[in-house]
């Protein structure tokens, strides 16, 4: 038995390398933005900036974007997860 | 005896599943990690900011740019071996696994560094320091560790995978074996996306 799925998605080679030139021009303007010396603004930028980088490795190197439906949300539960993890200590942090 | 019993039946789909959840629970394995490195330094901004001052930014962005490149190789060999291309899938498979070692090789100069300069765990330099600055320490080593032992590992599977290659047993047409690996190996990316900001950018 072959595998089947994705076959529809022979993905051209160009997207990997535009893919990877985004991500370093990416990793460029982290690297400017830290430093900006923005203070705590530098820390949201770099995040922000880091998550864009890290979907652009989930969507396109893994393959996410050519995934069934299944996949792409339940990629979501561990981020959920973990945000919501973070974001209760953080209460519990600032107005204890 | 029936025919089509010999005819074998694989689940492509519960195959990457499986990776997938596996890879969850590697997201909230790191994701504990940076809970408390968050934590800390909401709590010791100070010290994290002086502590963040020792680490080497053009060795971080030296490795943050092998990974990437070996995240694009890692793409590019699934993508040949899909066209058949057995040749140029372990060529880049190859090309993946010589940039994992790069990787490990700057980060042994990189601690290197660190333990020359007095500042390992435990050591004395470090003990006399501050708390928050002793804690920004125990998580470099920690996160940076546990993730350098996933690169281990990465090329490790990836070197498997490049024999079962050579041997037809992942080829055209039977390549998720190949795809898991990928799977693993840009998870391994992915958590370097984050660690690299928050070790060595974050001031």
């Amino acid at each position: 038995m072959e595998q089947k799925q994705e076959e529809r998605a022979h993905v051209p080679t160009q997207v990997f390398v535009i893919v990877w030139i985004a991500l370093l021009c990416l990793t460029g303007l982290t690297i400017k933005a830290a430093q900006m010396k923005m203070g705590e603004w530098s820390m949201v930028a770099n995040i922000a900036i880091a998550s864009a980088k890290a979907s652009l490795v989930l969507w396109f190197f893994m393959h996410l974007k050519y995934e069934k439906r299944l996949f792409k949300l339940l990629i979501f539960v561990p981020i959920i997860t973990v945000s919501i993890i973070i974001v209760l200590t953080f209460f519990d942090i600032w107005y204890r | 005896m029936n025919e089509t019993a010999h005819i074998e039946h694989r689940d492509y789909v519960g195959a990457k599943l499986g990776m997938w959840l596996f890879l969850f629970t590697e997201i909230l394995l790191f994701g504990g990690m940076f809970l408390v490195y968050s934590v800390y330094r909401e709590v010791n901004t100070a010290d994290f900011h002086e502590a963040g001052m020792e680490m080497n930014m053009t060795i971080g962005a030296i490795n943050t740019l092998i990974l990437l490149t070996s995240s694009l190789t890692m793409a590019l060999s699934i993508a040949a071996i899909k066209r058949a291309a057995k040749m140029r899938s372990i060529l880049f498979q190859a090309v993946t696994i010589i940039l994992g070692i790069a990787f490990l090789v700057n980060k042994y100069f990189e601690w290197s560094d660190h333990i020359r300069h007095g500042f390992y765990p435990d050591s004395p330099k470090l003990l006399a320091m501050s708390h928050g600055k002793i804690l920004f320490f125990g998580l470099y080593y920690v996160m940076t560790g546990i993730h350098a032992l996933h690169v281990v590992i990465g090329i490790s599977i990836i070197g498997f995978i490049l024999i079962l290659t050579l041997r037809d047993s992942v080829s055209g047409t039977d390549y998720v074996k190949l795809e898991n690996a990928g799977l693993f190996w840009h998870l391994v990316d992915v958590i370097w996306i984050y660690l690299f900001p928050l070790f060595y950018l974050i001031l």
